[in-house]
Parts: structure tokens; C-alpha cells; sequence
């Protein structure tokens, strides 16, 4: 495909749509579906049919919104007038829609469905990534193409080298958005440098954290944007083959992905020559099997050849060593996302977002005790206040706010009197907490810390592949330990022998699954110790959620 | 071991068995290459809903993989079950937002009524219990996954009543219709 044509099916695409009087976009991602949201676009196109407005009214499903707690959500777009978000729709209130916005009939209880123009949920945050989401139709490429799809590839191949693209990923501050903040533009740089005759390009979308779902979102919401994304990559390190790694509980994102991948290779924008240039660049989708451990490169890369996803130790790292033994680049699903913004609007644009150190803007799930609860993406370096009572309109029934988790199993918790530091790498990293992928957890007075910490621990001991000893058998006696605190057979030793555990397994583990899964007890530890010493001292749990079945051994002989 | 192996090789490609011909067909697709071990035993496991030995013996050959390290292969990762499932499969997710939801009180309900721990299926291989780690549908937290079918916003009461539903021959369209207008009026 040429320039010409893209810019002719992209405008071909933006006359049809303007051809509808009104666009009704009907949420369609795993959580809006889970509430029913199919049946709700059915009955849109039925009622839409019924009336005759085939001609004047379009229905399209969609990708996320982000408040996923409201679903299904449906949007109404009509020209020349702001749009009108609609909560909670049943098949029934479908209907409704129509007969309020064509036969100009009252719907009073529309009416209370609609959400309000400025609602903080949707006011306080900065859309880069997830600009397009809930925008357009993920399973159509030509819908994505009319808001100027793969023009940042064609720019970067037109009017771009290697180099260059290297050094305005650098210049624009952009970050792994995988957890640890690697600069991404040194990385690229790296793979480029490495010698090689075959390089090849991963996207980790093995999003293992619990409570953390802004990989498949964007997967399922926008999946062009992550597979333009890695095209610039491949172009910009020399590689001509990229991996998809897909979590296995995430089939809807695998089958949009497989969609989307057809619909470029058939318009040319990804395969042999694409856009008419010298680059030849495929994508496959890997799927995962259920391992948490492959959402770390080294594991990640074993899974992708066929192996038992174990981490292997680094150096080498993937930029020299990855693939097959050949130089990988290796980035977060959501990292691709920010790709087409840097290119397309400047590495200057991007980098007026954010913090000195922490540039643009990051994608979280906010969920848990909290009134809105979803998928928000907001500049790096807000307030925890803004986003927990702002953007997620406070704790339900209005409890306190106990702490907030970040990071999944390698985070922290981060309690009350640090609501008002800013979010961004460094500052989480000070509080004991992560960045990590962008899971956030709410946790009110009812929630329990030692408790949250066997939690993680738990989940950490399930998960440990195995190869290395501190992790395997360190999660197991840390996991039992806790244990202990929360039903009472605890004594003060087990607390000082905890943290010692602790500082042992993060020294020496290999990957980075045992190097942080101690974190979730340092940061409740550091802040609720008094929790810990109520649990072991005076066997009560201040938040009412552990029975003390057992005794201490030492009291129960004497 | 390699007789049975021998065997289900010629009914891979005698076609007696049916269910060998998709393994075959995605290990052609992958020109048997190594490397596409986990897609084959995932479509393996698609074609028998769990991985019987003969059939890891057989995509062994077929891979020219030690018996072993196909073994090693299912046994890691979660998603591939040595045993067979139950004919409906009750997935509690475990994820955070969901345990501070409270689905731990879910899987004990389920585990109590029909007496099947977590990862296992009742005797009459009628129900498998399953937990999961993070379905990413927080926002819908505590969730279930039944009949494939993702709910939301569950209880113990609730979620077992679905079940008993099911297993009695009811289907979950009308319990999951209804489950939708409760979650739209809250």
C-alpha cells in the first residue's frame, strides 16, 4: 500500500461514518460483556432496524470506556452535539435510546442512566494511550485507519532512520511501563547496536498481576494501535519478526489481535514490503499457558520456544542474547501503545506530561473498596488523593481509606498519610511500593494486613517456578509464617525471623519473582506493625478478619 | 508405555480416533517444529479436555521430544490438567480485588456443599472447582466463571444456587439474565 492510499481509505472511511446522523458505540470488552453488554448491542441493531433508521443510525461495538463497575456502557454520537454516555443498559433501556433520541419520546428512566458531562472520573484524566479506545471498532481496521492509523508508521519510515527513532524514544522520556521503568529508548538503542543477523521484537502482554487488566484492555480495545506500535520497534532495532504474548485467560484479546493481524497483512501495513518501503515485519501471537513466572523476559522467552517458562539468569541480557540466541527487544504491551503518540505528536509533546523523571501518562486499574472502579489512565505524578477520591469518587459507604496497593504481588501497600506524594516511579519506589503494571488495589478498614500479606505470599508460593532454592522453599516458610500471625499460633521470634527470611530471599533469588515478593510484607510491616504485633501479643485482628483457631506452642506446653 | 504409544500413532493416522486429527493437523501447521510444544498440547487439550499419557506419548513422537520433557511442559504450566474435568467447571478468580471481595467465602461454599476441594472434580465427575488468579474483570469483583459464561458481582448464596441449576439440567441463561438486571438496579 502507498501513502495515497492510505490516506484515501482513511478518508473514504471518515465520509462514511459521517454519512449516520447518529453513532450509537456500544462497549464491547470483557468486562461491559460480562454484564451483558451483547445482548445489548443486539437489541440497539434491533430496535435501530424496527424503526428504519438503518440508514441515519450505526451501531458499533467498541472497545473499553473504563468504568467497568457501570457497564454495559453505550455511547451516543450525534453530530454536532457532545456525547451522551449511558450506564447500566439493559436490552430493555436499548430500546429506550431509540425512542428518546429519534421519536423524541421522555425516557425518565434513561434519564438517570446517563452519566454527567463532568464527571471527575472521565475530567481528571489525560487519554495518550487510550485515546482511541472505546472510539473504535477494535475488530475493524478501516475504523482505526479514519483516526489517522499508521500514519506514525508511515512517518517513521518515510521520514525517519533507525537512529532517529531511537533517540525520539529517548528524547521522550518514555519508560517500560512493564514495572521497572527501564528508559525505553536506551533499550531500543541496545537491541540495535547488538550484532545479529536476525533480531526479533516481543510485546508481553502475560499480565499476571492480580487486579491488573490494562494489557488485555488495550489488547482488546485498540489492538492496531499496540501491533503499529511494534512495527515501529522492528524498524527501529532491525528486526523483521514480532511476538505477541498473549495470558491464556485472555482469549477475547487473542482473537482480536489474530483479527487485526490478518486485516493489516491483508492491507499491506504489516508482512513484506510494507507501505512500500524496504521493511518486511510479521507478527505472531504466542499464547500463554497459565504461569505467572512468564511475565518475566527470560521466563517469557522460554515460553515462547516451547519450554517451561524458568527465568534464566542475566546477563546475557534478551538486547544480546534472547530469542533463539539472537538479539531481542523485549517491552510491555501498554509501552507499544505509547509509541504511535511519541511519533505522531513529537517526543516533545509526549514529554510535557508527567514528572521530571517519569514522562507521560500511565494506565491504571483502580479497583477494589471504591466507588468508581476501572480503567483510568492518568499523567504521571497525580496524587493517590486525586485518584481514590476524585477519579474514584471515595470508599463506599464512606469508611476510611486504610491503604492502597500497588504493583501486584512485587508492590506495597501504601497507607493514609501518603495520599498526597506523587505517583511516578521514584516516589512509589521510596514508599516501599512499585510502579509495577499499573495495578490499584483500595483497601478500607475492613481489610486486614498481615492478611493481604499471605495473600501475595500465597500467590507467590503457587507461582515459583521452582529452579531457584530461596524462592521455592522461601515463600513456603514466609507463607507459613504468616500463616501463623493470622491464626495465632505466632510468637515474636517468628516476626524477627519473617524479616530475616524476607531480606534473604530478596538477596538471592534469581529472577525477579523472588527478588520482590517479600515487598508486600516489608511495606505492611513498615506501616502497620502495630497490626502485626496486636495478630502476635494480644491475638486480636483490628479489622475483624482473622480467627484465632490456634495457640502458641511454647504456651500451650507450659 | 510405547506400545500404547505405538498404538495411538497408527489410530493418529489410521484415523480411528477422531480426536487425533486436530493434534495432527496444528502439528503440520507448525511443520512439527519444537518450538510449538504448547500449541500442540494446547490443542491436545482442546480436543480431549485433559492430556491421558498416550497422548503426550504421542506428541512426543511426534516432536521427536523426550516422553519427559513433554512431560515437564504440561506439568508447569496451569492451564494443562493430567486429569479428566468434570462436565461443567466452576471458576472462582482469586485476584486481589475479588479476595477483598470476599470470594474466598465463595470457593468455601461451593467446596462445602458439593464436597470437591479446590482443583478437583466430585466423584460423579460432575462438577469441577477451579480457582483462578485475576480474570481482569475487577470492576465485577467477586467473579465466577460458569458454563463460560463471566458473572459478576456474586455471593455465596448466589453462586451456588446458579450451580445447583445447572447440575439439575437448567440452563444459567435465565439465572444470568436475572443476574444482570440485579446488577444493573444496585
Amino acid at each position: 500500500m502507498r501513502q495515497q492510499e492510505l490516506m484515501e481509505m482513511a478518508q473514504n472511511e471518515r465520509d462514511r461514518q459521517s454519512k449516520y446522523r447518529c453513532r450509537l458505540l456500544c462497549c464491547a470488552s470483557t468486562p461491559c460483556i460480562s454484564s451483558g453488554a451483547l445482548a445489548v448491542e443486539e437489541a440497539l441493531k434491533k430496535a435501530v432496524e424496527a424503526e428504519g433508521l438503518q440508514a441515519e443510525v450505526e451501531t458499533v461495538a467498541t472497545g473499553c470506556l473504563g468504568p467497568c463497575s457501570r457497564g454495559p456502557l453505550v455511547t451516543v454520537r450525534q453530530q454536532g452535539r457532545s456525547d451522551i454516555i449511558y450506564e447500566g443498559v439493559t436490552p430493555q433501556l436499548a430500546s429506550k435510546i431509540i425512542d428518546k433520541h429519534f421519536k423524541g419520546q421522555a425516557a425518565p428512566e434513561l434519564e438517570k442512566q446517563a452519566i454527567p458531562e463532568d464527571w471527575p472520573f472521565f475530567a481528571k484524566q489525560t487519554k495518550l494511550v487510550l485515546a482511541e479506545s472505546g472510539n473504535v471498532d477494535p475488530e475493524k481496521i478501516d475504523s482505526y485507519l479514519a483516526q489517522n492509523g499508521f500514519t506514525a508508521l508511515l512517518h517513521a519510515l518515510r521520514e525517519m532512520t533507525p537512529e532517529e527513532v531511537c533517540a525520539e524514544m529517548g528524547k521522550s522520556g518514555l519508560r517500560g511501563r512493564g514495572g521497572a521503568g527501564f528508559p525505553t529508548g536506551v533499550k531500543w538503542d541496545m537491541v540495535r547496536k547488538a550484532p545479529g543477523e536476525r533480531k526479533y521484537v516481543v510485546a508481553n502482554g502475560d499480565e499476571g498481576d492480580p487486579g491488573a487488566y490494562m494489557d488485555r484492555t488495550l489488547m482488546e480495545s485498540d489492538p492496531f494501535r499496540v501491533l503499529e506500535g511494534m512495527a515501529i520497534a522492528g524498524y527501529a532495532v532491525g528486526a523483521d519478526q514480532g511476538f505477541i504474548y498473549v495470558r491464556g485467560e485472555y482469549p477475547l484479546a487473542a482473537k482480536r489481535l489474530e483479527k487485526a493481524i490478518r486485516q493489516a497483512e491483508r492491507k499491506g501495513l504489516l508482512g513484506s514490503r510494507i507501505l512500500d518501503s524496504n521493511f518486511n515485519f510479521r507478527i505472531d501471537i504466542r499464547m500463554g499457558a497459565g504461569a505467572f513466572v512468564c511475565g518475566e523476559e527470560t521466563a517469557l522467552m522460554q515460553s515462547i520456544m516451547g519450554r517451561r517458562g524458568q527465568p534464566v539468569p542475566r546477563p546475557p541480557f534478551p538486547a544480546n542474547r534472547g530469542l533463539w540466541g539472537s538479539p531481542t527487544l523485549i517491552n510491555n504491551v501498554e509501552t507499544f501503545g505509547n509509541i504511535t503518540t511519541v511519533i505522531s505528536k513529537g517526543a516533545t509533546f509526549y514529554a510535557s506530561y508527567g514528572t521530571e523523571k517519569s514522562k507521560g501518562a500511565k494506565i491504571f486499574a483502580l479497583a477494589g473498596k471504591v466507588n468508581n472502579t476501572g480503567l483510568i489512565e492518568v499523567p504521571i505524578g497525580i496524587t493517590l488523593r486525586e485518584i481514590v477520591y476524585d477519579i474514584g469518587g471515595g470508599i463506599p459507604g464512606g469508611r476510611p481509606f486504610k491503604a492502597a496497593q500497588t504493583g501486584g504481588p512485587s508492590g506495597g501497600c501504601i497507607p493514609a498519610e501518603y495520599l498526597d506524594v506523587p505517583i511516578d516511579y521514584e516516589t512509589l519506589q521510596k514508599l516501599g511500593s512499585i510502579m509495577g503494571s499499573g495495578g490499584l488495589i483500595v483497601m478500607d478498614d475492613q481489610s486486614c494486613m498481615p492478611d493481604v500479606a499471605k495473600f501475595f505470599m500465597e500467590f507467590c508460593m503457587d507461582e515459583s517456578c521452582g529452579k531457584c532454592g530461596p524462592c521455592r522453599g522461601g515463600t513456603v516458610q514466609m507463607h507459613r509464617i504468616l500463616d501463623k500471625i493470622t491464626n495465632g499460633s505466632a510468637t515474636m521470634e517468628d516476626l524477627d525471623r519473617l524479616q530475616e527470611l524476607c531480606m534473604m530471599v530478596k538477596e538471592t533469588s534469581l529472577c525477579g519473582l523472588g527478588q520482590t515478593c517479600p515487598n508486600p510484607i516489608y511495606s505492611t510491616l513498615r506501616y502497620f506493625r502495630d497490626e502485626y504485633e496486636a495478630h502476635i501479643k494480644h491475638h486480636q485482628c483490628p479489622a475483624g478478619v482473622c480467627q484465632f483457631t490456634e495457640k502458641p506452642l511454647k504456651i500451650a506446653v507450659a | 508405555m510405547s506400545e500404547a504409544g505405538q498404538g495411538k500413532k497408527d489410530a493418529g493416522n489410521g484415523g480411528e480416533d477422531p480426536r487425533y486429527k486436530g493434534i495432527d493437523r496444528v502439528l503440520k501447521r507448525l511443520q512439527f517444529k519444537q518450538d510449538g510444544l504448547i500449541e500442540v498440547l494446547t490443542a491436545a487439550q482442546e480436543a480431549f479436555g485433559y492430556l491421558p499419557e498416550e497422548v503426550m506419548i504421542y506428541v512426543a513422537r511426534q516432536l521427536k521430544l523426550p516422553f519427559s520433557w513433554v512431560y515437564g511442559v504440561a506439568t508447569f504450566y496451569h492451564f494443562f490438567s493430567l486429569k479428566p474435568q468434570g462436565k461443567h467447571n466452576a471458576i472462582v478468580c482469586l485476584g486481589t480485588a475479588c479476595y477483598v471481595g470476599r470470594a474466598n467465602d465463595i470457593v468455601d461454599a461451593i467446596s462445602k456443599e458439593y464436597s470437591v476441594e479446590p482443583g478437583h472434580t466430585t466423584p460423579d465427575g460432575e462438577l469441577t472447582l477451579t480457582t483462578t488468579r485475576c480474570l481482569g474483570c475487577c470492576g465485577l469483583a467477586p467473579v465466577v466463571v460458569f458454563e463460560n459464561q463471566v458473572l459478576g458481582k456474586e455471593t455465596p448464596e448466589g453462586t451456588v444456587g446458579k450451580i445447583r441449576t445447572v447440575l439439575a439440567g437448567g440452563s444459567l441463561g435465565t439465572v444470568a439474565a436475572g443476574q444482570v438486571e440485579e446488577a444493573s438496579a444496585t
